[in-house]
C-alpha cells in the first residue's frame, strides 16, 4: 500500500527546507522530503564561501550555515525527510514513486506536491568544444564538490571558461587552494555572474576576464595539457587570428545551469523552453493542479535568498490547496507578457483572486541595457516605471505588483514586463 | 610457451578470442589500453550493417553478411544489446534513383536478405523526419544497432571465463622468431607463443612489419560524431544513410541501442594514430551533411562529440591470412567498417584457421553463456524490492542521469576483466553517459572504484588509465 502525505517535497535543498517549513507554519499536517543526497542542504553544502543570506538574515553566512539555518527549521518542526532516496518516477495524479537501500522501492500518493530538485551544469559536449577529450575537463561544480567537500585538487594549472557565479567562485577557491588560475573566458561580450563576485573573486587576485573569448581546441591525449582560446565575433564564431595558447592541466566549465525538470517533464508538467523551468502561475502551480515548484528547478537564482522567499511562497500555496483545495478547476489566468529585453518572467500568469496583496515578478533581461526603465503594465496602463542604470543578464530583476491594481484594472488582457528607453 | 597470442583486445581480437576459447589451446591477449574496447572499437557508428556496400567477393562483404546473421543469437549468447531496426539508404537527388538499384542489386549478390526500394510515400511514413529532398530510399530490414561496448566487453568476458589470459597495459614493442614460434616483447616482459593474430586495430600495420618484408601501411581515417540526448533519440526510427561516397558510407542519423541519437561520422585521412580529437571543421560537417537526409535535428539537445579512427588499408578489404613470409602470424587487419558487425564472423574465421592447423579439439566444458551486468530497469516493482533487499546497493543511486545503482557499478568492478577506471565504469554501466556527462557522478564512481579495487586510492583513479588521472593532490599541499 502506498503512504499518503499532505505534501511531499522533491530535493531538500535551499528550496526544499524552506518550502517544507513555510507549509507547516501554513498548517499542512504530514509533510515529507525526498533528498537524493547524503545531507540536506543540497549544493549549498559544497559553498562554503560566504556571502549567503544578506537578505534574510542580514548577515554575511557560508552555504553550509546558511543551510543549517533552514535544516534546524524542518527539524524543529519535526518534518520528516528521507536521505539518499531517488524519485524514479512521477504521476500527474502525483503518485510517487521512490528509492533507497533501506526502503527498497516504495509508492508514496501525495495531496500537494512541491518541485524542488534545483538544476544542473551544462557539460562540455552542451557547447561542441572541439579537441580531445582527456582527463581534467571538469564543470566547476563538481571541482567545487572535490575542492570542498572531499579535499582534492583536480588540478594545478587552471584556466576556466565561461564567467557564471560557480566559475567565479571557483576561480578564487583553486588560487587560495594552491593551483594558478591563468584565465576565465567568456563567450559573451558580458559576464553571466554577480558584479560582486568579479571583483571578489576575479579582480582581487589578478586575474584576467577575457570577454567575448572561447575554447577553441583543447590538447593532451591522457590528461589537459593545454588550451586554445580565441576571440568571437557578434554571432559567437571564432576569429582566425586571434588565437591565444595557454598551458594548463585543467579546464573548468561553467557555461551554465539548466534546471533539473527530468521528472517534471515525466509527470506532463508543462515546460518554458526559456527557463526550461515549469510554467507557473501566481501561486507557483504548474499546469497539474496540486503540483508547485520553486527555486532553481522553476529557474536560475543568482541569491539563494530569493529561492528561500519565493519556497516560502510555494510551500503556503501547497498547503492552502491541500487544506481547502483552492484554484483546483480554476487553471487559466491573466498571462504575464515578457516583451522588449524581457526574456520571460516568473511566474507567467496571474488568478487575481489567489495573488496576495503584492506578487513579485522576476525575470531576467536578454542584453546588457544602460539607462533604461524597468516597466510594467496592467493592461494598457503603465504601473510600474523603474529607471535603471545598468541591467544585465547576469542579475535577476523584479516587479511587485499591488493586488489592488490589478483588481482595480477590472478584466484585463494582459500584464507586460518590458524595458523601455524612457 | 603459449598456443595463441592475440595482440589487440578490441572487437576483432575479443571475437577471435572468445572463439578460439571453444578449443583446447591455450590463449594470450595482450592490449596495451587499460581496459578492452579502447581503441577503434569504442567509437564508431554501433551499426550491424545488413552489407549491400561492399563489392562482391570480398572478405568485407561475405562476413558482413555473416557477422549480421550472427549478431542476434550472439547478442542473446553474451547478453548485449542488439535491435534489428533496419536501415535505409536515402536518395536526396530524383537523377541518382540509379544508385539505389546499383546497391540492391549489389546487397542480393552478397546474399542480403529483404532489401527493397521504397518511395517517398512510403518513406516519410516510415520516417516523418526524412529529409523533404528524399525521393527514395534502399531498405535493408536486417540492419540493426547494437551497443559496441558491451559487445565487446561481452566477447572479452566470455574468454576469459574460458580460459583466455588477457594481460592489459601491455604493449608490444618487438617480435622476434623463435623456434617453433615468436618471442613477443613488451611493457612488461616476453612472451613466446606458437602463434600471434595481430588485431593491433589502426596499429596492426606496425605489428605486421615487425615480422613481414612485405610493408603494411594503416591510414587512420578519423570520423566526428554527435550524440544526443534521449530526448531526441526518437527523431529517426531506423539507421539513415545517405548514398555512400568515395571515403565510405557518409554521414548516418541513427538512434543508439540504448535510445540517444547519434549523427555522424565524417571521413579524413589523418596522420597520428592517436589523433581522436574533434574538430570545429568536423562537427561543423556534421551538421552540415545530417541534414540532407534528416530534417529538424534537434542540436539543442547535443550532450557529447566524439571521434573514432577507422583502420583504413589501401587494399579496401579485410586482410586475413597467414603472413605469407611469416608463418604462424596472423593479421587481422585493415578492419574498418562493416568490422564491428563482421568481427563475430572474423573470429570464426580466424579461429577455424588455427584449428585446422594446429589440429585443435574442442573443449567439453566450453561455457557459451554469459550473463551481462543486471539492469535492474528490466525487474517488476516487486523483484526490484527483493533485489533491494538482498543487496542494499541496488537501492542506491550513483548515476542520476541514466539511474545507475551502485549495485550496478560493483558488478561492473568485480566481475571478470572488471573496470578500473571511470570509462571502464561507464562503458559496462552507463554510469556517465548520460545528460550530464558525468558532472555528477564522477566523484562518487572514482570512491567506489578507490574503495573496491585493491591498492587504488582517490589519487590513482583516472579517467581510462595511464596519466589520466583525474586528482593531482589534496588542497593547499603546494602551499
Amino acid at each position: 500500500m502506498a503512504e499518503k502525505y499532505d505534501i511531499v517535497i522533491i530535493g531538500g535543498g535551499p528550496a526544499g527546507l524552506a518550502a517544507a517549513a513555510a507549509a507547516y507554519d501554513a498548517g499542512a499536517g504530514k509533510i515529507l522530503i525526498l533528498e537524493r543526497d547524503r545531507m540536506l542542504g543540497g549544493i549549498l553544502n559544497q559553498c562554503i564561501h560566504n556571502g549567503f543570506g544578506l537578505h534574510t538574515f542580514n548577515e554575511e553566512l557560508t552555504g553550509p550555515e546558511y543551510a543549517d539555518r533552514f535544516i534546524r527549521k524542518v527539524e524543529e518542526r519535526k518534518i520528516e525527510y528521507k536521505l539518499n532516496t531517488m524519485v524514479m518516477n512521477m504521476t500527474a495524479d502525483r503518485t510517487i514513486t521512490a528509492m533507497n537501500r533501506e526502503d527498497g522501492m516504495f509508492d508514496i500518493e501525495a495531496g500537494a506536491v512541491i518541485l524542488a530538485m534545483g538544476c544542473r551544469e551544462r557539460p562540455r559536449g552542451a557547447l561542441n568544444i572541439p579537441g580531445y577529450r582527456p582527463a581534467g575537463i571538469f564543470t566547476a561544480g563538481t571541482a567545487q564538490r572535490l575542492v570542498n567537500m572531499e579535499g582534492f585538487m583536480p588540478g594545478r594549472e587552471v584556466v576556466i571558461l565561461g564567467s557564471g557565479d560557480i566559475g567565479l567562485i571557483m576561480a578564487r577557491r583553486m588560487t587560495l587552494e594552491g593551483a594558478k588560475v591563468k584565465v576565465v573566458a567568456e563567450l559573451m561580450p558580458y559576464s553571466g555572474g554577480l558584479k560582486r563576485n568579479i571583483v571578489q573573486c576575479l579582480d582581487d587576485f589578478g586575474i584576467p576576464l577575457k570577454l567575448s573569448t572561447t575554447v577553441v581546441d583543447i590538447e593532451g591525449k591522457e590528461r589537459v595539457e593545454g588550451v586554445t582560446l580565441a576571440k568571437v565575433d557578434g554571432s559567437g564564431k571564432p576569429i582566425p587570428g586571434t588565437e591565444e595558447h595557454y598551458t594548463c592541466d585543467t579546464l573548468l566549465l561553467s557555461v551554465g545551469l539548466i534546471p533539473e525538470n527530468d521528472l517534471s517533464r515525466q509527470m506532463g508538467v508543462e515546460m518554458s523552453p526559456v527557463t526550461r523551468g515549469p510554467v507557473v502561475n501566481e501561486s507557483l502551480e504548474t499546469n497539474l493542479p496540486g503540483v508547485f515548484a520553486c527555486g532553481n528547478v522553476l529557474h536560475v537564482h543568482d541569491l539563494v535568498d530569493f529561492v528561500s522567499e519565493e519556497a516560502g511562497i510555494a510551500g503556503r500555496n501547497a498547503a492552502e490547496y491541500v487544506k481547502t483545495g483552492r484554484g483546483a478547476g480554476k487553471e487559466s489566468g491573466i498571462p504575464v507578457i515578457a516583451k522588449d529585453g524581457v526574456r520571460y518572467t516568473v511566474p507567467s500568469s496571474i488568478r487575481p483572486e489567489f495573488m496576495n496583496d503584492r506578487l513579485v515578478i522576476r525575470f531576467r533581461v536578454g542584453g546588457v541595457y544602460r539607462n533604461c526603465y524597468i516597466s510594467a503594465y496592467i493592461g494598457s496602463e503603465r504601473k510600474i516605471h523603474k529607471k535603471c542604470r545598468i541591467v544585465a543578464p547576469g542579475e535577476m530583476q523584479q516587479v511587485i505588483l499591488q493586488k489592488k491594481d490589478i483588481e482595480a484594472a477590472g478584466s484585463v488582457e494582459n500584464v507586460t514586463v518590458c524595458l523601455e528607453q524612457e | 610457451m603459449v598456443d595463441v597470442t592475440i595482440i589487440g583486445a578490441g572487437v576483432s581480437g575479443s571475437a577471435v578470442a572468445r572463439e578460439l576459447s571453444r578449443y583446447k589451446v591455450s590463449i594470450c591477449v595482450l592490449e596495451k589500453g587499460e581496459d578492452v574496447c579502447s581503441g577503434t572499437s569504442k567509437a564508431n557508428s554501433a551499426i550491424a550493417h545488413a552489407g549491400y556496400d561492399a563489392r562482391p567477393g570480398t572478405l568485407m562483404a561475405k562476413l558482413n553478411v555473416e557477422g549480421n546473421r550472427m549478431m542476434e543469437t550472439l547478442s542473446k549468447e553474451l547478453d548485449f544489446p542488439f535491435l534489428k531496426i533496419g536501415s535505409l539508404v536515402v536518395c536526396t537527388d530524383s537523377e541518382e534513383k540509379e544508385k539505389l538499384n546499383d546497391l540492391l542489386e549489389r546487397g542480393r549478390q552478397n546474399g542480403v536478405e529483404g532489401l527493397r526500394i521504397v518511395e517517398r510515400e512510403e518513406l516519410v511514413r516510415m520516417e516523418p523526419n526524412i529529409s523533404d529532398q528524399a525521393c527514395a530510399a534502399l531498405y535493408a530490414p536486417t540492419a540493426g544497432i547494437v551497443c559496441p561496448f558491451m559487445m565487446n566487453i561481452a566477447m572479452a568476458e566470455n574468454a576469459a571465463v574460458n580460459g583466455a589470459d588477457f594481460h592489459l597495459n601491455t604493449e608490444v614493442t618487438g617480435i622476434r622468431r623463435i623456434r617453433g614460434g615468436y618471442a613477443v616483447e613488451t611493457n612488461h616482459g616476453e612472451i613466446e607463443t606458437r602463434y600471434i593474430v595481430n588485431a593491433a586495430g589502426v596499429h596492426a600495420d606496425e605489428i605486421h612489419n615487425m615480422v613481414s618484408a612485405d610493408k603494411m601501411h594503416i591510414i587512420p581515417r578519423r570520423g566526428e560524431y554527435l550524440l544526443l540526448d534521449k530526448s531526441a533519440g526518437n527523431h529517426v526510427h531506423s539507421t539513415i544513410f545517405m548514398l555512400p561516397g568515395k571515403m565510405g558510407k557518409g554521414v548516418l542519423v541513427t538512434p543508439t541501442a540504448h535510445g540517444n541519437l547519434l549523427v555522424g561520422p565524417t571521413a579524413v585521412n589523418i596522420e597520428d594514430k592517436e589523433g581522436t580529437n574533434t574538430t570545429r571543421e568536423g562537427l561543423a560537417e556534421v551538421l552540415a551533411k545530417s541534414s540532407q537526409t534528416v530534417k529538424n535535428i534537434p542540436y539543442r539537445e547535443v550532450i557529447t562529440s566524439f571521434a573514432g579512427l577507422r583502420a583504413f588499408e589501401e587494399r579496401d578489404d579485410f586482410i586475413i591470412e597467414e603472413v605469407a613470409d611469416a608463418p604462424q602470424f596472423i593479421d587481422c587487419a585493415g578492419i574498418e567498417s562493416p568490422g564491428l558487425t563482421s568481427s563475430p564472423a572474423i573470429g570464426v574465421m580466424i579461429a577455424e584457421m588455427i584449428r585446422d592447423k594446429m589440429g585443435l579439439e574442442k573443449k567439453e566444458n566450453f561455457i557459451a553463456k554469459r550473463k551481462g551486468i543486471l539492469d535492474p530497469k528490466k525487474l517488476s516493482k516487486e523483484e526490484r524490492r527483493e533485489l533491494i533487499k538482498k543487496h542494499p546497493a541496488y537501492g542506491n543511486i550513483i548515476c542520476r542521469c541514466e539511474m545507475i545503482t551502485e549495485g550496478e557499478i560493483l558488478d561492473a568492478i568485480h566481475r571478470p576483466l572488471g573496470a578500473r577506471s571511470l570509462d571502464g565504469v561507464k562503458r559496462r554501466t552507463r554510469a556517465g553517459m548520460g545528460r550530464c556527462q558525468s558532472g555528477f557522478c564522477s566523484p562518487r564512481v572514482m570512491e567506489i572504484l578507490a574503495r573496491e579495487v585493491p591498492d587504488m586510492t582517490m589519487m590513482d583513479v583516472t579517467k581510462c588509465g595511464g596519466d589520466s588521472k583525474l586528482i593531482v593532490g589534496e588542497i593547499k599541499d603546494r602551499l
